[in-house]
């Protein structure tokens, strides 16, 4: 039992490692968002490429499709941009993009430069939509249903990890 | 070419460390002298060489270098130099650069002042510290490199923080990291000690002034990131129990906890396991805190970027570095004996039961801060832990310390008793009760609490002042100069740092008890009074600043018609990232500060219109810094002690030559 004593700390201690491990796994930024399950916020905001032409949210009723929020000075966008470009070829869902807070002339070169994974992308330049949608990082990604529903949000850059096991079999159940 | 000289630089350190450690560990455990002669250089070149690195990065920074990935996502060609030059340290990988770099200070610190030091301790002490280098470095290296280039470049960067962008934030992050790395040493000494079997009143001595000089950047430190917080954050507030702040809080409530410990087992050989446990404690709960602030387990307002893979690699090496110290300390700390026996009533019990709610506090902190960690883990749902918890838990735990705190330097050593500590302290007691009682009727407003806070304040100052008299009237020299220069710097540190610890409760009971915030709608040319004060609002004007736009906002302050202060709150929007900054204009006063900052404006975009300001009054807030800085300057004080400079022999003995002669508390 003496000895016992000496090895109360380090007993602490591997339990104390045991939830920081179980911790690292988990993601406290993962915060239920309040849009999750609601409609997704309505817009209508001039595409990049044909300023003249607008796009709207009625427009796509009745697809599935992500929205991408992202801007030519967000470098954190170049880590997940081959990912989308990947997407775009796979040809599986489409992907329109929302160019926040960005110059347009800005943003058309910088797709040109890395490649447009966009079906569309439109101009968000004052930041409205972004407020809508609760954005306060970029980039962000939304997942719309057929009705218009927000079903999932990842907040930051897509990883491959989230888009197989988490965007990919939730977009598949909804084009059922 | 800079950055990959950079690059460079780190590998060759990494490899010096190694040399380092392995030379330091394995040449005490073989007794082979020329292997631990060969450690010292190691070290310092192993410090060369990351200095050179964070040379190249600040190069980098300075020169806009934005191929390189962390220049690009942390600086921006229109930043200011000053701030290209903090930007440095403004991000993640930068950050643990220069953790590594004040490491590596320290350890060239322990090179040059170990001089008198026994071969075998300096190179075990240094081997510890090399191992602590080569997790850094490998960390740096492969999970967090300053120097990654990214391809094609961008034209510009995304900009520093604006949060970052501040005089304040130029010295806090080196200031932190002083101290969090600084118990890095007292943590490598008792390894050292815990490795070597000897555990003795030479090796607290040993350990004594790093701990404390580590302990006062590290109250530096935190002072100046809650001041801040106080003036950046726009909320007028000054500790939000943010787990980024209790990251750096938790090794403070144990560093204080290890100095007094340290005290106990220097002049009484006692409290030995006990001292090497907390000072294993104090540094591992600086890597746990690196660890939460870096690996995103838990959500903070500081909200820096975190990466999972990093956090692998912490937790990894936490559990390497702690639990090999757990280990040892499990198997050697019962050899090691438990040192001398003491009184119920005496010194000895009252640094004991300091240290016990010390360390109670900081678990206090560290299950609140862990806890929704903990029922994630166990999937009991996602909560956050606020302010009612700490409060609530935190101060009953520190007012018997500080209550002990009268108590502790007018106890005899071994044993004192009641009847004669009654004597002595029943007037201070007295004086404190009194004046706590009657000085909230003084300032306007009666509550338990305010009274309760200025009694402790006001305890600690009667009862120093008890305890000079009593030292100056008992010592034997003629003259007040002679007899003040008879007692050692040490004590004269201790009443300095308990001086600190009273006005830094003096500032947050009265802050919390006669603070009075308003947010009101004011137009142009209103007035609103606050306090006795009269804020007049004089408008908004646009101006531009070097790498954002300002809004500037004019607030006259009157008292009694007569103008005392004009205030220019701003709120800055910046260029390249589009963040907006609350920068709050205060009017600091010794009683307390006139705190203005900018709302929004009524109509948006209507900047002549009428705008949301809050007006804030703060009583005696700034007398909480002031507070933490004469601790710091007490532990500074306290290691001038001349004891500290003199060649210290060895000495086997467990009671060091000032115990004999006589009482000197510290």
């Amino acid at each position: 039992m003496k000895s016992l004593r000496w090895s109360l700390p380090l007993a602490i201690f591997v339990i104390l490692v045991a939830f920081l491990w179980v911790g690292l796994s988990r993601d406290p930024r993962e915060v239920p968002s309040p849009l999750l399950g609601k409609p997704a916020p309505a817009f209508a905001l001039a595409k990049l490429h044909v300023p003249s032409e607008t796009l709207a949210t009625a427009d796509l009723k009745g697809t599935v499709w992500l929205l991408n929020v992202w801007a030519s000075w967000c470098v954190s966008c170049r880590v997940e941009h081959p990912l989308l470009v990947e997407l775009a070829k796979a040809n599986i869902v489409p992907v329109y993009g929302l160019d926040y807070k960005d110059e347009p002339d800005a943003g058309r070169a910088w797709l040109a430069q890395h490649g447009d994974p966009y079906t569309a992308s439109i101009v968000d330049r004052d930041g409205r939509v972004g407020i809508d949608y609760g954005v306060y990082g970029v980039p962000e990604t939304f997942l719309i249903d057929k009705a218009g529903v927000v079903r999932y949000k990842q907040i930051g850059p897509l990883t491959p990890e989230a888009l197989k096991q988490k965007i990919l079999p939730l977009v598949r159940e909804l084009q059922k | 070419m800079i950055p990959e000289i950079g690059q460079l630089a780190l590998a060759l350190a990494l490899c010096l460390a190694l040399a380092q450690s392995s030379l330091g560990l394995a040449g005490a455990a073989r007794g082979d002298r020329s292997w631990m002669v060969a450690v010292r250089p190691a070290a310092q070149g192993q410090f060369v060489f990351v200095a050179i690195a964070f040379g190249c990065l600040t190069y980098s920074f300075v020169a806009n270098d934005f191929t390189v990935a962390y220049v690009a996502s942390n600086s921006n060609s229109a930043l200011p130099v000053a701030y290209r030059v903090t930007g440095v340290w403004g991000g993640h990988e930068g950050s643990i650069l220069l953790w590594t770099l004040i490491l590596g200070v320290w350890t060239v610190g322990v090179t040059f002042f170990s001089r008198h030091l026994p071969d075998d301790m300096v190179a075990r002490v240094l081997g510890v510290m090399g191992i602590v280098s080569t997790g850094f470095l490998l960390f740096t290296l492969f999970t967090s490199n300053p120097f990654l280039r990214v391809f094609p470049a961008p034209a510009d960067g995304r900009d520093l923080n604006p949060l970052l962008q501040d005089p304040g934030m130029v010295i806090h992050p080196p200031m932190l990291y002083m101290g969090y790395v600084g118990f890095s040493v007292a943590f490598a000494f008792a390894i050292a000690a815990l490795l070597g079997g000897r555990l003795d009143a030479t090796w607290a001595r040993w350990s004594r002034p790093w701990t404390t000089v580590a302990w006062a950047f590290l109250t530096i430190g935190i002072a100046l990131g809650s001041g801040w917080a106080y003036y950046t954050l726009g909320w007028g507030g000054w500790w939000f129990w943010d787990p980024v702040e209790n990251a750096s809080f938790m090794p403070w409530l144990t560093g204080t906890a290890l100095i007094h410990s340290l005290a106990v087992t220097e002049k009484r050989g006692a409290f030995k396991s006990w001292t090497v446990l907390l000072a294993i404690l104090a540094f591992s709960l600086s890597l746990l805190g690196t660890f939460l602030v870096r690996s995103g387990v838990l959500t903070s307002v500081h909200a820096f970027a975190t990466d999972p893979a990093r956090g692998v690699f912490i937790l990894a090496f936490l559990a390497l570095v702690v639990g090999g110290s757990l280990t040892l300390f499990a198997w050697r700390a019962g050899k090691v004996g438990l040192g001398g026996i003491f009184g119920v009533v005496s010194r000895e019990s009252t640094l004991l039961a300091n240290n016990i709610l010390l360390i109670v506090a900081m678990a206090s902190v560290l299950l609140g801060t862990l806890y929704p960690l903990f029922l994630d883990a166990l999937n009991l749902g996602k909560i956050s832990v606020g302010p009612p918890y700490f409060d609530a838990v935190f101060y009953p735990l520190l007012a018997p310390a500080v209550f002990l705190m009268g108590v502790g330097p007018m106890a005899r050593w071994n044993k004192a008793s009641l009847p004669d500590l009654w004597t002595r302290l029943k007037w201070a007691l007295g004086v404190a009760v009194v004046a706590a009682v009657i000085l909230p009727f003084v300032l306007g407003h009666w509550s338990p609490l305010i009274a309760a806070g200025l009694f402790l304040a006001l305890w600690v100052v009667v009862s120093s002042v008890v305890n000079l008299r009593t030292r100056l009237t008992g010592s034997h020299r003629h003259g007040l100069v002679a007899k003040l220069a008879a007692n050692s710097p040490s004590y004269y540190g201790m009443l300095l740092a308990h001086l600190g610890v009273a006005v830094f409760i003096v500032g947050v009971t009265l802050v919390k008890g006669y603070e009075s915030e308003q947010d009101v709608r004011l137009d142009l040319g209103q007035t609103v009074d606050a306090g006795g004060y009269a804020f007049k609002f004089l408008g908004v004007v646009p101006g531009p600043g070097p790498n954002y736009r300002a809004l500037t906002g004019t607030v006259e302050v009157r008292k009694d018609g007569r103008l005392i202060e004009t205030l220019k709150p701003e709120k800055r929007i910046y260029n390249a990232s589009g963040q907006t900054m609350t920068i709050a204009a205060i009017d600091i006063g010794l009683f307390g500060d006139r705190y203005v900052s900018l709302g929004e404006p009524l109509a948006a975009d209507d900047i002549d219109g009428a705008w949301g300001v809050r007006i804030y009054l703060k009583p005696f807030i700034d007398w909480i810094w002031t507070g933490a800085f004469l601790m710091a300057l007490g532990g500074i004080v306290a290691v001038c002690d001349r004891r500290y400079r003199l060649a210290i022999q060895r000495r086997t003995g467990a009671i060091g030559p000032a115990a004999s002669a006589g009482a000197p508390a510290d």
